[in-house]
């Protein structure tokens, strides 16, 4: 029995009383995968990514949504938002809060999405990630029930921001779960979407997400994946974009936890005055692999694009970067900008980073670049001869690195638990506290 | 405060420093001054603990204790401060920060409580008004994208408000106008008190006319060839080095 067919005995778990047309699309979700199988690494898009941890696992589907105030309290951020929460893939209405919505927005559980309003939901899932684009997605749309509903009716804009959460336990046995998130933003409508990946210590559970995010004319929405899921959870996401005219689309792609993590980030800039964002930061260590593809479509003239991804590898963690920008033959004065920094805390860490270019049109502005380094020892050494010691020295120094991505966070609660993420994998005490609260007296004096 | 000994430093193999001797003790300003190449930078290099400077021989003494054996940082906390010729510059890493986490390592290293916020604050305004720098500096990265003077002015920023017993200022005064000269003067003369020691390394006689030293050194190939007053330095630039080489030689 192959891989593939190991997964897809899971299909029998799945509601048998549900509607024709789903079924039939989970068995062409299933057909799909059973013919791709596990990607390998002579896959090109999967040269640096071996993913025989997840091919090679047993993971059984989550069937309750048990996790109490107190676990939960742990793993989620004190937002005032709109929140979704799931636990290992399955729905916690306990845990949820959608209690003050404001008109127009709607936020739902996929289940009762597609209960209530299977037409608008059914046609538009899927729509964007089908089971072509990779066999994770295949195996997504084969496996998949629940995930998170977002609508956005035209005009409105969401002052809180919304707030799924998808909780990761620490399971007798490994759990998979393979959730979709589907955000529709109507024209000229403005809100803030949060894709929080939360583990606890010792979940060794495989998480399989595909996103969805459809912007209408003129829309706006800042979106962010925190991933900081146990140092055993295997993650595999894909997330994908597709923008109308005038509209801006920001992410934040933030990695800090899992063992095996890959996400790919694919925009369609499909209308004149498009414009999305990529920021993203990874922080990686021990043997963690992170590896972050993203794909920027220039479909259509006077689009922009800019990117700005960051990794910092400590021990002996590999990360992997892959940027692309296509520009289509027609799509003139667009402007496509493309970073990617990586700081290597150790010399057996190791990071592969490619961007990619392909341009067919003739009048573009476009730019790429990648560095990959060490911290500066001439700064180790200028904060030293102050007599700041060696360890306080370096993390500074790498907070400082993550800094230019983390200044694009407009969220500050956000902001800070990435810092003292990223402050607290540093080796020994950091007071990180201390630093911002100085910060904080200047801004107030 | 400060006894050199003998000092012999090689730096990727070749002999720099061969036999330095110098005390400098509290309360005195002290100009070490030489042509290019003697060894001026070497010494405060070594002082504060740089990398890629190899001791062959020789001792440094501070308050007493082996300099040499000591940390980087511990060298820092124990009141030494080493004013760069090219401060470096660190992105990200906002004045404030580097201020704040200095001054709380040297009040930890001392057994006593992290400075409030508050305090600090006033601390810092203070001096930064006093080095006629604006408000914003706090929050700009170090030196990041700050004009030579303003580099300048930030490493004397650094030395009001961390207080050091030895401050060490290797060629402050280069790339600097008159103006930002004076203000970077001011400041080092506000330092000297009967407690602190200052050592300058200096190319010119400029600085001293604003600063008036106690001693003024000549080093010339690794070696103190001439000690003096002020008066030293004033006939260095009248008369060049060439007389003291002249002279030691003979």
């Amino acid at each position: 029995m192959s891989a593939a067919h190991a997964f897809l005995q899971r299909l029998g778990e799945r509601a048998d009383d549900e509607p024709t047309w789903v079924a039939a699309r989970r068995q062409a979700g299933a057909a799909r995968f059973e013919a791709l199988g596990f990607p390998t690494k002579r896959d090109e898009a999967w040269k640096y990514t071996d993913v025989r941890r997840i091919a090679e696992g047993e993971f059984t589907l989550a069937d309750d949504a048990e996790l109490d105030e107190a676990r939960f309290a742990a793993l989620g951020m004190p937002l005032d938002a709109h929140r979704l929460v799931f636990v290992d893939g399955v729905f916690s209405a306990a845990l949820s809060d959608l209690t003050d919505l404001p008109d127009g927005v709607s936020v739902e559980p996929l289940t009762t999405a597609m209960r209530t309003n299977h037409e608008a939901i059914g046609g538009a899932i899927g729509r964007l990630a089908g089971v072509d684009f990779s066999p994770f997605t295949a195996l997504n749309v084969a496996l998949s029930e629940e995930g998170a509903v977002v609508r956005i009716g035209q005009g409105v804009v969401v002052e809180k921001p919304i707030y799924v959460v998808f909780a990761s336990r620490a399971n007798e046995s490994a759990r998979m779960s393979h959730p979709r998130v589907l955000v529709m933003a109507g024209a000229r409508s403005q809100s803030t979407v949060i894709e929080h990946y939360a583990g606890e210590a010792g979940a060794a559970n495989f998480t399989n997400v595909v996103s969805e995010v459809m912007l209408e004319r003129g829309a706006i929405v800042d979106h962010y994946k925190l991933q900081e899921a146990s140092s055993e959870d295997l993650h595999v996401a894909s997330i994908h974009i597709e923008q109308g005219r005038d509209s801006r689309f920001t992410s934040f792609n933030l990695n800090l936890g899992g063992a095996l993590v890959r996400t790919d980030l694919v925009t369609d800039l499909n209308a004149q005055g498009a414009e999305t964002n990529y920021n993203g930061l990874f922080f990686v260590q021990g043997r963690q692999h992170v590896d972050n593809h993203t794909l920027v479509n220039h479909n259509a003239p006077n689009t922009f694009s800019n990117e700005n991804y960051k990794g910092i590898l400590n021990d002996r963690a590999r990360g992997v970067f892959n940027g692309k920008v296509i520009v289509k033959r027609d799509s003139q004065q667009i402007e496509a900008y493309q970073n990617n920094a990586n700081l290597l805390l150790s010399d057996r860490a190791e990071i592969d980073t490619k961007p990619e270019l392909e341009i067919y049109a003739d009048d573009v502005k476009c730019s790429h670049g990648a560095t990959t380094g060490q911290l500066d020892e001439e700064a180790v050494f200028a904060l030293r001869t102050r007599g700041i010691d060696e360890q306080m020295a370096r993390g500074l120094l790498t907070l400082a690195f993550a800094g230019e991505v983390m200044d694009q966070v407009r969220l500050p609660v956000i902001a800070e638990r990435v810092e003292r993420a990223v402050a607290g994998k540093l080796p020994e005490r950091f007071n990180l506290a201390d630093l911002v609260e100085v910060s904080d007296a200047l801004e107030e004096a | 405060m400060l006894e050199v000994k003998d000092l012999h430093v090689t730096v990727e193999g070749s002999e720099i420093l061969k036999g330095l001797n110098l005390t400098v003790n509290p309360g005195e300003v002290h100009a070490l001054m030489g042509p290019n190449g003697a060894g001026k930078s070497t010494l405060s290099a070594v002082i504060a603990g740089k990398d890629g400077y190899e001791v062959t021989s020789g001792e440094i003494l501070f308050e007493g204790k082996n300099l040499l054996e000591m940390e980087i940082e511990e060298r820092a906390l124990a009141g030494i401060l080493l004013g760069f010729q090219y401060p470096v510059e660190i992105p990200g890493v906002k004045n404030i920060y580097l201020l704040k986490a200095a001054l709380n390592a040297q009040r930890v290293a001392r057994g006593e409580e992290e400075i409030p916020a508050p305090e600090f604050m006033k601390l810092v305004r203070e001096q930064l008004s006093f080095m006629k720098m604006d408000g914003s500096f706090l929050q700009r990265a170090v030196n990041e994208g700050f004009s030579g003077g303003e580099k300048k002015r930030n490493e004397i920023l650094q030395m009001l408000v961390l207080q050091p017993k030895l401050a060490m200022l290797d060629e402050i005064d280069s790339g600097l106008d008159i103006d930002a000269m004076k203000v970077v003067a001011e400041g080092i003369n506000s330092l000297r008190n009967a407690d602190r020691a200052i050592l300058m390394v200096t190319h010119y006689q400029r600085l001293l006319e604003h600063i008036v030293p106690d001693r003024v050194h000549v080093l010339v190939d690794g070696r103190i060839v001439k000690s003096g007053d002020k008066d030293l330095a004033n006939e260095l630039e009248a008369r060049g080095y060439e007389w003291v080489l002249e002279e030691s030689a003979a």
